[in-house]
């Protein structure tokens, strides 16, 4: 099959038109049926996305399952993946179903629930496979429309502010990229993202407004880019808006924005930052490894203090990103692996933290902290599950939250001790946050009147879980799983990123000759 | 067969913790319980069987990045063979012992289920304490440092209703983790120098990184103190010393069982171990290992005196591990590894032994861990009464002064105490006596105040005073035989000649240059022979560079301090005999003879007693200095920092840019949504336009 991506792209898509035209009514029967087509649609688009990584070869570090085919307007429709993007694609595929699963219990709007997750699934794949920056922006700027309708309709009583904000950080940062992406094709001439990773965009100091842009081109439109994807990490100080928005979502909503949405921004990094402004993503590196440094140690004591459970873990999930810029910007082979790791396995963890949030949220309407205690008398199957997460969340050896973290901090470690410590300082800080979470939660005696009939998970909730213990485990013990993949490909990007910054050198040193 | 040592526990504790259901409760112990019988009579036919040269076994592979390889392997040296019984021995000990402490827990309702996850936690611990000792690399170390932490976490936190063990479950993961702060930041240094993590390749690179100035922080530091220092900050944290202890002694929240197994005989002892085995970088970092001492003989200090006065049965014990931790530092950081891990080996058995012993108490007494309420109960609990006793004087250090007969402890203290006053440091030496000194005393008092005298307390709880079942004597009985012989049957290979060290050791050439050194310095006074020796040091280094990383441990050409610790002037080795002589001494006279003197003592030294008593007020002042800032700093950073400025500024741009916008897109009554689409078609229009205009320009 060669076009295997465009095929696990648009299925979701497919269901979901299939709801809208077909799917009538709004009894029980019609909202089974419109769950159990959601969820037949994202577990045939798993299976069939396995083939993509079983055709994808680690060693080739290109695009592989390149499509192309014209397009309207001139345009070029292509899509492909290489060694950085493809297990951002199963990532999705393979969160997708479960976070269908986890909405089983809703009432309201079911049908227009589903669909708008289908759409989103589409969406996100097409960021994780466009080869055109126009199909590109399209795939990423259109992918918040569902996101916002999640929240906006599904969402909690707030769920207005937060769209609101969401909306404001997020335009600025768009208008920006845009901005970019026009001059790069004024510059290059084509959209086609293959020919501009091999392009070389201008380094030259050039004057705007009577400022030195030292890195010139480069720098101009690193920025524009790293407006849009540091709001979509999110990075500090521009994540304010993700612990509203989290609070306000659904608990599918926020699985999703967490484990796969925010992931867009660490690609984009990749995908267009370190490899197509190599010089620029250089010299404003220690800009970003401090931010990043900065969020961990900033965003963890935040952490400390919530009241909201969800609130925490967003916060929590901002340190985790931390970890994730601050790698990609170390710029070498451990920081990248590790960056890619924390954010694969950071879908996962926090994925399932949210859901564990969801859990009891279902069971008591409260994400107030002080709302439980002593869950693990009724719970012991919860607090098993809680506990193994937040662990994982805590980075424990043995999951896969330790290796992105360790790989990370080993690379920025051979660019900046400074940020290393302050980030390193905060395995000391997420203990502290997730055990007393946990232990205000789950621990302590049972004596709350409100919570003495409280159920422990069924057996579907349990089904849901059981994926996502087994990859955190899988991936904790064996990394090369992701590594194998992912290593030759992360290669060549630091190689030609060095190679890129050490031509810049030589020429800068030239110059002053 | 060390695969099936290191897996067995594993498995144990998952069938235990996930089987029970099918196989009920009972079973499940057993299957717990006896995988680790045959884990221990495994080790220990490793362990006699090992001839000192060091194997590897692949397991797995593990984090690959980049030249970053490390694997799931285990390194079978002497060290891992030593630390292989130790484990595995106590913990099977333990895993008997708790069917009998277990088997009624007051802390449960009834009809809850609690007994198989005690064992689950108890296996897991052991694996992860395997893991950590049989690693080859820092990675894998590194995971068993932490797993040991979460077994810990899980274990001290097990009667998870009691605020106060949830608290200090909590404590104790979290001072760890600042010790696995350092440690962390120790391997991504050696990681960076040495371009791998694996041991060998580590210690080949050492002399290359004690030449090496590494940038850290805000200066240049020699590579291998910095390293050194690191790592022990880690080592310092497992092992409760002085700075990081504070989790110790609430650690014995924990079900007593636990506080022998982790907090006496294994875990806690990681430190040591940690040190033991980059005993090549060590002896590159005279800085460090200064350090080293100088931070284990305060501990060994500091925990006794507050050893005095706790009146909580296993706060006493738990001060005295704190205290006895420091005694094997003191000695891994003058130089002589051998009798650390001598030290470690013994300490082991007798300190477990103790903790059970109080178990033993405390289950006798219906979970009264208050001495003051004890007295006269050497006749209800006989046999404990006797293990008591032998850990006592084990602990205390009683054997017959100027031969090598007595008790394990008198043989391995009295090794580090000559060790330390060979390695030069008077400090170390004379805190460590004086430590050996009050030991003597605190033991002697919770002998004396458990054992002796008239009942205190609760009538009715001393008249159902009863000793434990079979289960809870059996071990008992085995770790005595430990306390009373392994110091005697092992002293020369831990610390005998420096050729049968270094043969049990494994670390061949160092003989050869040993012995020369020897044979000629061998009656000439320690700072003598040092300076004496400096002649030879260009043609040892060649040597000692070949030597480096083979065999267990490594001591460098310079460091004689095992063979001068040999020839200690006699007083040397009378003074901890005497010291402890007088410490029962004054114990005696104090809860014997004269049993009001203690009370009236601390009346009059009432700041001083309070100040013991408060254990030198470190929870206090740590609460003050980072709990209540940190809390305050994440208050002020969220309503400060994240409402007001951040959100701040962007609401005040936001008031000044949307009713620009919405005039802009013609008061668009959808709301934020549809601006938003119509950002975004808007951009793609322009995307496009531009996209014709330049292609038809180009």
């Amino acid at each position: 099959m060669d076009n295997l991506l465009s095929i696990v792209t648009f299925i979701p898509l497919l269901a979901a038109g299939i709801l809208a035209l077909f799917l009538r009514g709004d009894d029980e029967a019609a909202q089974r049926n419109a769950k159990w087509v959601a969820l037949a649609a994202t577990a045939t688009t798993f299976l069939v996305s396995l083939a993509i990584l079983g055709q994808f070869d680690p060693s080739d570090t290109g695009f592989q399952m390149v499509e192309q085919r014209d397009w309207l307007l001139g345009m070029q429709y292509k899509m492909g993946v290489d060694g950085i993007s493809v297990l951002f694609v199963m990532l999705t595929t393979f969160l997708m179903p479960l976070v269908i699963a986890s909405c089983w219990d809703v009432k309201h709007r079911v049908k227009e629930y589903m669909i708008a997750f289908l759409i989103l699934e589409t969406l996100m794949l097409g960021v994780f496979c466009a080869l055109d920056l126009v199909l590109f922006y399209l795939f990423f700027e259109a992918g918040l429309i569902p996101m916002f309708l999640i929240i906006g309709i599904w969402g909690g009583a707030n769920r207005i502010y937060a769209s609101f904000k969401f909306f404001l950080y997020t335009f600025l940062g768009s208008v920006l990229m845009l901005v970019a992406m026009v001059s790069m094709f004024a510059d290059a001439g084509t959209t086609d993202i293959v020919t501009l990773l091999n392009h070389n965009f201008g380094s030259e100091t050039f004057n705007v407004l009577g400022v030195q842009v030292i890195g010139g081109m480069q720098t101009m439109m690193w920025i524009a880019f790293f407006a849009s994807f540091a709001v979509k990490m999110p990075m500090w100080p521009v994540h304010t808006w993700l612990p509203d928005a989290h609070v306000q979502a659904p608990t599918a909503g926020s699985v999703v924005l967490a484990a796969i949405l925010l992931k867009m921004g660490g690609y984009g990094f990749l995908r267009f930052s370190l490899p197509m402004f190599p010089v620029a993503s250089d010299l404003l590196a220690p800009l970003v490894l401090w931010m990043s440094a900065i969020a961990i140690a900033y965003t963890s004591l935040v952490a400390l203090v919530q009241q909201d459970m969800k609130k925490l873990i967003a916060y929590s999930s901002v340190a985790h990103m931390g970890y994730v810029t601050m790698g990609i910007f170390a710029a070498n082979q451990q920081g990248i692996d590790g960056a890619i790791f924390q954010m694969i396995s950071h879908g996962f963890i926090s994925g399932a933290l949210f859901l564990c949030v969801g859990v009891i949220y279902d069971r008591m309407h409260t994400r107030e902290i002080d709302a439980y205690g002593g869950l693990v008398n009724r719970m012991p199957a919860y607090a098993l599950i809680f506990m193994f997460f937040t662990m994982a969340n805590v980075g424990l050896p043995g999951t896969s939250g330790f290796v992105g973290e360790f790989l990370t901090l080993m690379g920025v470690f051979q660019v900046n001790t400074w940020v290393a410590v302050i980030a390193t300082s905060g395995v000391i800080l997420s203990a502290s946050y997730g055990l007393w979470l946990y232990r205000r939660v789950v621990m302590g005696d049972l004596i709350k009147e409100s919570l003495k009939s409280i159920t422990d998970m069924t057996r579907r909730e349990r089904a849901i879980f059981a994926p996502l213990v087994v990859m955190t485990l899988l991936l904790g013990v064996y990394p090369a799983l992701v590594t194998d993949i992912i290593g030759p490909s992360v290669e060549a990007l630091v190689g030609s990123y060095e190679t890129a910054v050490a031509d810049f050198a030589a020429s800068t040193q030239f110059a002053e000759n | 067969m060390e695969k099936i040592i290191l897996f067995a526990p594993l498995i144990g504790s998952l069938l235990c913790g996930f089987g029970w259901k099918f196989i009920g409760q009972t079973a499940a112990q057993w299957v717990s319980t006896s995988l680790l019988f045959l884990a221990a009579f495994l080790s220990w036919v490793v362990f006699l069987s090992h001839n000192g040269t060091t194997e590897y076994i692949h397991v797995l592979d593990f984090i690959q990045s980049g030249t970053l390889d490390t694997s799931w392997a285990i390194r079978m040296d002497r060290l891992t063979a030593i630390m292989l019984i130790v484990i595995t021995t106590v913990s099977a000990l333990v895993h008997l012992y708790s069917f009998g402490y277990m088997a009624h827990d007051e802390n449960f309702k009834e009809g809850e289920v609690y007994r198989p996850r005690f064992f689950a936690y108890l296996s897991f611990f052991t694996f992860s304490m395997l893991m950590l000792v049989t690693s080859d690399n820092l990675v894998q170390m590194f995971f068993g440092w932490e797993g040991v932490g979460v077994a810990s976490y899980l274990l001290i936190g097990f009667y998870y209703r009691k605020p106060t063990a949830n608290a200090a479950a909590i404590k104790a993961f979290v001072v760890n983790r600042v010790g696995d702060f350092g440690f962390a930041l120790g391997i991504f240094g050696l990681y960076f120098l040495a371009d791998s993590i694996k041991f060998d390749d580590v210690f080949a690179a050492v002399p290359t990184i004690a030449e090496t100035q590494l940038t850290f922080l805000w200066r240049d530091w020699n590579a291998a103190e910095l390293i050194a220092i690191l790592l022990f900050i880690g080592a310092m944290g497992k092992s409760a010393q002085l700075i990081l202890h504070t989790w110790l002694p609430d650690a014995m929240e924990g079900p007593t069982p636990v506080s022998a197994l982790i907090h006496a005989a294994t875990m806690v002892t990681a430190g040591v171990f940690l040190v033991c085995r980059m005993s090549p970088l060590m002896e590159f970092a005279p800085m460090a290992t200064n350090f080293i001492v100088f931070l284990g003989a305060t501990t060994a200090f500091f925990a006794a005196t507050v050893g005095l006065v706790q009146n909580d049965i296993k706060r006493v014990i738990a001060y005295s591990t704190c205290s006895q931790l420091g005694y094997m530092f003191v000695a891994a950081g003058v130089g002589v590894y051998s009798v650390a891990m001598f030290h470690l080996f013994t300490h082991a058995f007798f300190k477990a032994m103790l903790f059970l012993g109080a178990g033993s108490v405390i289950h006798g007494m219906h979970h009264e861990q208050d001495m003051r309420n004890y007295g006269g109960l050497r006749k209800k609990l006989p046999y404990t009464f006797w293990a008591m006793m032998i850990g006592t004087l084990a602990i205390t250090g009683v054997g017959i002064p100027l031969t090598h007969i007595g008790f394990a402890g008198f043989l391995s203290k009295d090794a580090v105490i000559e060790s330390a006053f060979a390695g030069g440091t008077s400090y170390a030496f004379w805190l460590l006596v004086i430590a050996a000194f009050m030991t003597s005393f605190y033991s002697w008092r919770l002998m004396f105040l458990t054992f002796f005298g008239t009942p205190r307390g609760d009538k009715h709880t001393h008249e159902h005073a009863h000793e434990g079942p079979m289960t809870m004597l059996v071990p008992l009985g085995v770790l005595s035989l430990g306390a009373i012989f392994a110091g005697m049957i092992w002293y020369d290979d831990f610390f005998g000649k420096e050729n049968d060290v270094a043969a049990f050791f494994g670390t061949h050439q160092i003989e050869e240059h040993a012995a020369a050194a020897g044979a000629g310095f061998s009656l000439i006074a320690p700072a003598y022979a040092a300076t004496e020796e400096n002649d030879d040091h260009g043609k040892d280094e060649k040597l000692a560079k070949q030597v480096i990383g083979d065999g267990a441990i490594y001591m460098g050409p310079e460091n004689h301090v095992l063979h001068d610790a040999h020839y200690v002037p006699k007083w040397v080795k009378v003074s901890p005999f005497i010291a402890m002589i007088s410490g029962l001494a004054l114990a005696f006279w104090f809860y014997i003879v004269n049993p009001s003197l203690p009370g009236r003592l601390a009346a009059n030294q009432r700041p001083l007693y309070l100040f013991f008593l408060n254990k030198w007020y470190f929870d206090e002042i740590y609460d003050f200095v980072f709990v209540k800032p940190a809390m305050a700093l994440g208050r002020l950073l969220w309503k400060r920092g994240d409402g007001n400025i951040i959100d701040g500024s962007i609401n005040g741009v936001a008031l000044g840019i949307v009713p620009f916008l919405t005039r802009l897109v013609g008061r668009g009554q959808s709301g934020y949504l549809f601006h938003y689409a119509f950002a975004m078609v808007l951009g793609i229009a322009i995307l496009l336009t531009w996209m014709m205009l330049g292609g038809g320009a180009g």
